[in-house]
């Protein structure tokens, strides 16, 4: 069993370079394959190629979990890591030890991790059955899988790292999937160049914890957290923070997020539910002793989960593009995380995450779905969809329910569980009163306007009349494929499956549910979706989100935050860089160029002497020496 | 006899000599002042072999070696004057300048493609003051003119045979 | 060598007359390089040459003198004479024989000119020797030719006979391969 966390890693891993090699071996001439160039042979091969070591993988984890079960959830004393160290790098300094290893987190997360990429990997062979770089788009899927996994059972910080980096590549790659149009090659590098940008941060805080530590092993750093002093833990925690926030989309570093909805949308169910933005979340929890010790670390975390999750969920709000809707709540759900993690709850933090993983997947999977159906993301071109899609009605349903929180799908138990943690918290936690307050506050408030963006979002999609539109030309980011149908079964099925744990997870936690907040949270959802609905009824064709009133332009822009940095930091950068071009133009090229012409200028001078009159060049030599003979008499 | 007396009128000779060297524009009178540079020489190898009473005559014997190699030089100095004659229409040494190259580089074939009576227009190189400048027409295109109809079926006699090769 | 030099301000009869032969032929140079008429050139070339071989004799180089006569004034001028005939110089005046180099060619002749006289003078001043007829007559320098200088003398005539025959390969315009004239410069 020591061996099955590499096995887990390698399969998705060797799986992505054998779909990238194989799956157009034997390569079959056009001619003899009717339609597209690649045909439907390759991508049937590479849909094989992807979808069985994904399985595996999941098989694995799966086993790896069956032990300890929900025992991180129950709180429970962390039980024995399986795992192995596979020989150690020496660097000089401090050594990197190559440890993959599962504990009680790890093997939960394993689990999320591998179901979810077997529902996108089955999902993406009917979403994208006929796009002709399919192999490619699934390999990179397995690849993203096995860097993830390679994240959740990393035994040492640099290792883990690297997958972080590998995860960091993938969303590059897959959210440029539709490269041809260039918004979306646009948002690829720009979901690139801020996580990047945390990233940073992020490897310069896992220094600060190595040096301080002397060992990069998870667990020797855990166990030198108590040694360290306040600020070494808070220097490392704050710099692991800006990579947090990078690749788990928090205030500030979230405008990644809303754009990389260019990619396909299973990818986006990727990202959202099981790997990049998880991984965050996941490292706060791995981490969290270190954390623990850094209260001002805490409170900047819950500052920002606070703003994160209401900003993000009246930005979702008013949003008219389905998906951009859920990237919002992506955000703000993650917010919640993070709040749930500065509380000083972890479990609660990745039991959201899990359940969070099962509903934000299914629900993209049902997106994907809706707009496989309607040919467009805009919500104001659905409507009345519930009649020609009852199977995807029904899981929506229960992913926006799961979603708002209302009993008794997934999410309103481990919601219930963060808003206890932070109810906790006021009275005595780890944060300042008033970081506890305004997390709190903006948590309340953020459950109703939760309740209402997801009903608005569920009226607009499935109720009031038909208003398809077919668009005569598919635009990239969207589906290719305009169907009157139900969607294709390797659609439906992984929905119809994800539904299961977005409904059940909940009871997983062990059903600690505070009545009194339970009752808060229920009521605040309910209230919100109602005023929705209110809104709705009074008029159907009318978006509610006119509730908003003055505050739905600026919702609608999410507060103008890619504005500001456009301004701020876009701009200026750009400024720069074309003063550096210039300067290298005028400069560097000039003093090269200046020098090749003044250079020809004094050889041209030289040149009136070698005017070709021979008599003028044996005048020159006798001249030469005499003087020579001159200069020989008089100094010798 | 003082050796001084010799001595002085060799070097005042070679000076002679070289002035004629740099300063003639007619090649034939280049060669002519080669001839008195080498008489410079010949003066003093043959006061100095008087001077030092060398037993060998070597001195004078130089002297006749010089002689006869004055003559050989003169010969083929004027066998390359006459085929230089033959082929530019000129012996002025100053119109000879395919050593430099000329502003329209890159085609080292051109000055000999365009030999014979057509050189002597491009020839007359505007950069040199002393042929573009003298109120007299060259003396070359003076020269020449005359000398094309015979000259040209006399050249043009090897053409045809090198072709028939 | 060893005698005292006598003085310059009492020249012998040999002197004197090596030193008008002198003045002739370096005044004849002059006009060979200056003058405006090039057969006049030649001419004056003859005077300068048959100088010298004045001065030869004076000197007691009796057969370098009539081997000057013979093969410079009788072969070499008549050489040149031909050339300027085959070249179809002007007969007469004309304005151009000096190229634009004329000043400059000057200022390196009259500095090559006082340089070597000045350390001519300055070297040989004490420098001296009686005549003595009889040493350059034709019988010693046979002798001396043929039996010491056998060797070189024979180099040279291969040497004579090679420029011969380039000097016919050259003026030739008929012989294949030997230099046509469109080829020349061409490759």
């Amino acid at each position: 069993m020591t061996i099955f966390p590499l096995l887990a890693i390698a399969l998705p891993f060797v799986a992505a370079f054998a779909g990238l090699l194989l799956s157009r071996w034997p390569h079959r001439r056009p001619a003899s394959t009717a339609g597209p160039v690649t045909g439907s042979g390759a991508n049937a091969r590479a849909a094989w190629i992807a979808v069985v070591p994904t399985a595996a993988a999941a098989v694995l984890a799966l086993w790896l979990a069956w032990e300890p079960g929900f025992a991180f959830l129950e709180g429970a004393r962390p039980g024995p890591a399986v795992g192995r160290t596979y020989g150690t790098i020496g660097t000089g300094a401090i050594p990197i030890s190559l440890t993959l290893q599962a504990d009680d987190l790890s093997a939960i997360l394993g689990v999320l991790v591998t179901l979810v990429a077997l529902a996108v990997q089955v999902y993406s062979v009917g979403y994208l059955h006929d796009d002709p770089r399919y192999p490619s788009y699934s390999a990179f899927i397995s690849l993203f899988t096995s860097a993830m996994l390679l994240v959740v059972y990393a035994g040492d910080l640099l290792v883990l790292y690297v997958g972080w980096e590998i995860m960091g590549l993938c969303s590059y790659l897959l959210i440029g999937h539709w490269w041809e149009d260039k918004g979306n090659s646009r948002a690829a590098i720009k979901a690139f160049l801020v996580t990047r940008l945390g990233d940073v941060g992020f490897l310069f805080g896992i220094f600060v914890l190595g040096a301080a530590a002397g060992s990069f092993r998870i667990a020797d750093v855990l166990a030198k957290v108590p040694e360290m002093s306040t600020g070494t833990l808070v220097a490392a925690t704050m710099l692991l923070l800006a990579g947090v926030a990078g690749k788990s989309a928090q205030v500030p570093l979230h405008t990644w997020l809303p754009d990389a909805m260019a990619g396909p949308t299973p990818i986006s169910a990727l990202i959202h539910a099981a790997t990049m933005v998880a991984a965050g979340i996941f490292i706060v929890a791995r981490l969290f002793p270190a954390f623990q010790g850094a209260r001002p670390t805490l409170d900047v975390l819950a500052v920002l989960a606070a703003l994160g999750m209401l900003g993000a969920a009246l930005a979702a709000l008013a949003q008219d593009d389905l998906k951009r809707v859920l990237a919002y709540s992506t955000i703000s759900q993650l917010s919640y995380m993070a709040g749930g993690l500065a509380a000083g709850s972890d479990s609660a933090a990745i039991f959201h995450l899990l359940t969070h993983g099962a509903f934000k997947a299914l629900l993209f999977l049902c997106a994907g779905a809706v707009i496989h159906h309607v040919g467009s993301n805009l919500m104001t071109q659905m409507g009345g969809l519930r009649r020609e899609l009852p199977v995807t009605f029904v899981t929506m349903t229960v992913g926006f329910a799961a979603l708002a929180g209302l009993p008794p799908a997934s999410g309103f138990f481990s919601k219930d569980e963060l808003l206890l943690a932070m109810d906790h918290a006021l009275s005595g936690g780890g944060l300042t009163d008033a970081a506890a307050l305004l997390l709190y506050g903006c948590a309340l408030a953020t459950v109703a306007v939760t309740g209402a963006y997801a009903t608005r979002a569920w009226l607009r999609t499935f109720f009031g009349a038909a208003r398809v539109v077919a668009l005569p030309e598919p635009e990239p980011g969207t589906a290719h494929v305009i169907d009157v149908r139900e969607a294709p079964r390797t659609m439906l099925v992984p929905i119809v499956l994800l539904t299961v744990p977005a409904l059940l997870l909940g009871l997983a936690g062990g059903l600690h549910v505070d009545l009194g907040v339970a009752a808060i949270g229920v009521v605040l959802a309910l209230l919100g979706a109602g005023v929705v609905y209110a809104f709705w009824r009074s008029d159907p064709l009318a978006d509610p989100a006119r509730l908003l009133g003055p505050l739905r332009v600026p919702c609608e822009q999410a507060f103008y935050v890619d504005g500001v940095y456009s301004a701020l930091f876009v701009r200026p950068v750009l400024a720069l860089a074309r003063l550096v071009v210039r300067t290298d133009d005028v400069v560097v090229d000039g003093a090269v160029r200046g020098s090749g012409r003044s250079a020809r200028g004094l050889s041209g001078l030289l040149r009136l002497a070698q005017n070709g009159n021979v008599q003028l060049y044996v005048s020159g030599v006798l001249a030469g020496v005499l003087l020579i003979v001159v200069g020989a008499v008089v100094f010798t | 006899m003082h050796i001084v007396y010799p001595a002085v009128v060799s070097a005042l000779l070679f000076s002679v000599g070289i002035y004629g060297v740099l300063a003639r524009r007619n090649t034939i009178l280049v060669l002519m002042s080669v001839e008195l540079m080498l008489n410079a020489v010949n003066l003093n190898l043959v006061a100095f072999d008087v001077w030092l009473g060398d037993r060998l005559h070597s001195g004078q014997v130089l002297t006749l070696f010089i002689i006869v190699i004055a003559a050989a030089e003169v010969g083929l100095g004027l066998a390359i004057v006459l085929a230089l004659y033959r082929n530019r229409r000129t012996v002025d040494i100053d119109q000879l300048r395919d050593l430099a190259e000329s502003d329209t580089s890159g085609d080292p074939a051109e000055p000999a493609a365009s030999g014979g009576p057509a050189d002597l227009g491009t020839s007359g190189d505007p950069a040199d003051p002393s042929t573009s400048d003298d109120p007299a027409s060259p003396p070359a295109r003076r020269l020449g003119e005359p000398a094309v109809a015979g000259d040209s079926a006399a050249t043009a006699q090897p053409v045809r045979r090198g072709g028939a090769l | 060598m060893t005698e005292a030099v006598p003085s310059y301000l009492s020249p012998t009869g040999q002197e004197i007359v090596f030193l008008l032969l002198g003045a002739v032929a370096v005044g004849s140079a002059l006009l060979v390089v200056t003058t405006r008429q090039l057969v006049h050139a030649a001419l004056w070339l003859v005077v300068s040459f048959g100088a010298l071989a004045g001065g030869y004799l004076v000197l007691t180089a009796e057969f370098v003198a009539w081997v000057q006569v013979l093969i410079y004034v009788g072969a070499v001028v008549v050489l040149l004479l031909f050339g300027i005939m085959l070249t179809r110089a002007p007969i007469g005046r004309s304005a151009d024989l000096d190229s634009g180099n004329r000043w400059v060619a000057a200022v390196v002749a009259a500095a090559t000119a006082a340089v070597l006289v000045t350390m001519v003078i300055d070297g040989f001043r004490t420098a001296y020797t009686p005549l003595r007829p009889g040493s350059g007559a034709a019988k010693e320098l046979g002798a001396s030719v043929f039996s010491t200088w056998v060797l070189p003398f024979e180099a040279l005539s291969v040497l004579l006979l090679a420029a011969l025959i380039g000097a016919i390969v050259l003026s030739r315009t008929d012989i294949p391969g030997g230099s046509p004239p469109e080829q020349t410069g061409g490759s």
